[in-house]
């Protein structure tokens, strides 16, 4: 590393949170999409939101490249490292500063973990709406940076619905307050635009969010089909009824295979698709639609519909559900996850497309998905060491974010951009507008050095392939999805 | 603004913005103040842009031009069963889906499922450089680019001209049941809206109207089942269930905030829910009025000619009336002199003051 650079940072941080010998930046070259690794010059590792200003000033001053990073999470490769730059590890602001049951407000430091959030408003009642898979783990500066969302997007959308207020160090080393935590807002949205920002305008160091009520009630139903258009015709039949579930996903074949092995989980047999189909609300009105919705279901031909019968029921559905993406990964040494969004009425015709690219390259590719809002999340399983096969998966995971955007779609519902669909942005958004995005880019980092490389094409930031889970992963602490 | 263009077309809208130096495109005109500016600006009138360009109730999406009337839309949408939850206010009036944006305006209904921002999903938007840009998406779900569609709510016609919109609209609730819960003084409503806020019976709207002598509460779901639900609530506030004209004509009524006095300017706040009860007193001894909307987090404030809004010790928007766009704001950070540089760089459009 530059001493110029070790200079810097060490007048900030004492000796113990600032780490540079290659050993100690292993665990850091990549996040969950670990098909790019770069180690950084040094991590540093700072413990108040003033140190963290203070980093970013250095980093203005001497044009240093700096990737903010939470748990390491990102599966578009968010938070890879730069390699003429350092990476600030935000884990140990991890403190909910505040939480204001009356107003259903909690105000915390980026590190703070998703569920620790749900965690801390459970006991008045309430919860944090945004629920990514990798909630146990994942950081709320994190959803903020990627705008995560989970199962429950289509009802209650995604996290820059939640976010009511941001302190943030920007790029330029001002700090600014968006937003007021107040519920409502005068001017322009800039908790919206800062949600979603994919690191590059700087850094977040308090995030006031909006918390609910917990849903009194819950209904929770796992049905099995023989076809996975019968599933899909299942979601259209729901749609269309003008019920308003809670959560609508869908597992096919070889997702419910891996679940099986992983947490022995149980579905009905020879399906080739299973559905869940969540309803939450005051016990009134469950009671009400559940009518309604076991009556679609058992008129949609499953071979079995099963309500979960207590809450215990309803954790397995859901354990098998959220495990699946971990337990896929076991079927193979490698996978690339996507999660791009066609409109919900072409799921069926983009899943019989996605089987075909996937057979035409030779590749396995399971699917799990968001059936709600259309959001897919078709996982390519491929060797790593197998000559040419990362190329062909790669090309693959292409081809299905055309066919998204085709289709009239996106790239992206919930993973973000990063450096792994940087070169897809322009099939989404003409020149003028990439370029529009990059002057709003600039705006906030005249000097390009927030988190380089990600969202455009064309960036920094050359990747190197590297095989085999994340190490965190392969000890079961996270999982992708 | 002395001149007025009205454009058929979006390509006349493109061509309108870039024949001018300074240029401020407006709505239907419901919020005035919104669009008060120099007399050197060229106002281009989005009225006659109005058109669903494409609804797909399956998919929960319609796309529409700015200029395209609420009412209209919402007649559309119930067709469907299917509504914009958020109540957009002034609809009535004839505010467009464009203005309502620009403004950042949402109604009652906010409360169960958020305001605009949050159902907000593409934009189409001419920068100040005349070039006409899509950002966002056409599903309910989308994470590529920076959020311009929100960013855009609020805006005010200040950083792009807004000519295009996508939203997603949620299945209309088969059933609502309003209920009036009579409070004895403003403490009593916000520790109600508190109550209601974290309860189970999730609310579709809690407001205290200028009369401030109750709480109205909209129950909305499954038919039959509302009953049940407000019999607790009832119990919370010896209050009594309005009949369905009676309450539809209490919400439109609100919504179309013409309880306010003739002449008195009207102003926006957003609200802390424990902040209401010093507002409605300051308010009072200025001889004003206030609706409290959305639970506590919105007020809508009406004030004699000639009050000072910044008396009101609260950031507040200026809707009607001559008085400062806002008041009570802090000073502008540099980067919103940087973004706006970024979308506007000729300073076609107006600033915030």
């Amino acid at each position: 590393m530059p001493a110029e650079v070790l200079r810097r940072l060490s007048a900030i941080l004492p000796a113990d949170r600032l780490l540079w010998q290659p050993a100690h930046l292993a665990a850091y070259q990549s996040d969950a999409l670990t098909a790019f690794q770069s180690p950084p010059l040094a991590v540093a590792i700072p413990e108040t939101a003033d140190e963290v200003i203070a980093l970013v000033r250095a980093c203005h001053a001497g044009r240093l490249p700096f990737v903010a990073r939470g748990s390491g999470t990102s599966l578009s490769g968010g938070s890879l490292p730069v390699r003429d730059g350092i990476v600030i590890a935000l884990n140990r602001l991890n403190r909910i500063l505040r939480l204001d049951p009356a107003e259903r407000i909690a105000v915390v430091e980026p590190g703070v973990i998703n569920l620790a959030v749900t965690a801390a408003a459970a006991p008045h009642g309430l919860h944090y709406a945004p629920d990514p898979s990798s909630q146990s783990i994942c950081t709320i500066g994190g959803n903020v940076a990627f705008n995560s969302g989970g199962a429950h997007c289509l009802k209650y959308g995604m996290t820059s619905n939640h976010v009511l207020g941001l302190r943030a160090v920007l790029a330029t080393g001002e700090v600014v307050d968006f937003g007021s935590g107040r519920r409502e807002q005068l001017g322009p949205d800039w908790c919206g635009l800062f949600t979603g920002h994919e690191g590059l305008f700087g850094i977040a160091l308090e995030i006031t969010l909006q918390l609910l009520p917990r849903a009194e009630c819950f209904h929770t139903v796992l049905a099995g089909y023989r076809t996975l258009e019968q599933a899909g015709d299942a979601v259209s039949a729901i749609v269309a009824s003008g019920l308003l579930p809670g959560a609508i996903e869908i597992m096919d074949a070889l997702a419910l295979e891996a679940a099986k092995a992983a947490v022995h989980a149980d579905y009905p047999p020879h399906c080739e698709a299973v559905l869940i189909v969540e309803l939450e609300g005051p016990r009134e009105a469950v009671a009400a639609d559940r009518l309604r919705l076991d009556a679609l279901l058992a008129a949609s031909g499953p071979v079995e519909a099963r309500p979960a019968r207590n809450p215990a029921e309803r954790l397995a559905i859901w354990k098998g559900r959220k495990s699946a993406f971990s337990a896929v990964g076991r079927l193979s040494p490698d996978f690339i996850v996507q999660d791009g969004v066609v409109p919900r009425r072409r799921l069926g015709e983009a899943l019989r497309r996605i089987g075909e690219f996937s057979r035409e390259a030779g590749l396995r590719c399971a699917n799990v998905f968001h059936a709600g809002d259309g959001n897919l999340h078709p996982l390519i399983l491929y060797n790593g060491r197998n000559p040419g096969e990362l190329e062909r998966a790669e090309a693959l995971a292409g081809r299905i974010l055309r066919l998204c955007v085709d289709m009239g779609g996106s790239i992206t519902g919930e993973h973000g951009i990063g450096v792994e669909k940087r070169d897809y942005l322009p099939a989404m958004f003409a020149p003028d507008e990439i370029d529009c995005l990059q002057r709003i880019r600039a705006a906030f980092d005249p000097l390009g050095i927030a988190n380089p490389g990600k969202m455009f094409p064309d960036g920094e930031a050359p990747a190197l392939h590297a095989h085999g889970p994340h190490p965190l992963e392969r000890a079961g602490v996270i999982s992708r999805e | 603004m002395k001149t007025v263009v009205t454009p058929a077309s979006t390509a006349e809208l493109i061509e309108a913005v870039r024949s001018a130096p300074r240029v401020l495109a407006f709505g239907a005109g419901t919020k005035p103040r919104l669009s008060q500016v120099d007399d050197d600006v060229l106002g281009i009138s989005t009225v006659r842009l109005s058109s669903l360009l494409e609804y797909e109730p399956d998919e929960y999406t319609f796309t529409a031009l700015a200029g395209t009337p609420l009412r209209d839309l919402t007649a559309v949408l119930a067709e469907k069963r299917q509504y914009l939850p958020f109540d957009p206010p002034l609809a009535a009036a004839g505010a467009t889906l464009g203005g309502t944006v620009a403004a950042g305006l949402s109604g009652p209904g906010r409360l169960r499922y958020g305001g605009v921002r949050d159902f907000i999903l593409g934009v189409r938007f001419i920068d100040g450089s005349g070039r006409s840009l899509r950002l966002g998406g056409k599903v309910v779900k989308n994470a590529a680019g920076f959020d311009l569609p929100k960013f855009l709510v609020g805006s005010l016609g200040r950083l792009g001209v807004i000519t295009e919109l996508t939203f997603k609209v949620f299945p209309r609730p088969a059933s609502t049941l309003t209920l009036r819960l009579p409070v004895s003084d403003p403490q009593k409503a916000v520790t109600l809206f508190e109550a209601l806020g974290s309860g189970r019976w999730e609310v579709e709207a809690a407001d205290l109207p200028p009369s401030a002598d109750a709480v109205y509460v909209r129950l909305a779901g499954p038919e039959g089942t509302l009953p049940l639900i407000a019999r607790e609530l009832l119990e919370l506030g010896s209050g009594h269930t309005l009949e369905p004209t009676v309450a539809t004509a209490f919400w439109d009524h609100l919504q179309a905030l013409t309880w306010r006095a003739p002449g008195n300017s009207l102003h926006k706040l957003a609200l802390r829910p424990r902040e209401a009860p010093a507002l409605l007193q300051q308010v009072a001894t200025m001889g004003g009025q206030v609706h409290l909307s959305s639970a506590g987090s919105l007020a809508w404030v009406a004030l004699p000619v000639d009050s000072d809004a910044g008396r009101l010790g609260l950031q507040a928007m200026t809707l009607h009336g001559s008085g400062p766009l806002f008041t009570g704001r802090a000073a502008e950070p540099d980067i919103a002199r940087a973004i706006k540089l970024a979308l506007d760089p000729v300073h076609r459009f107006p600033g915030f003051a």
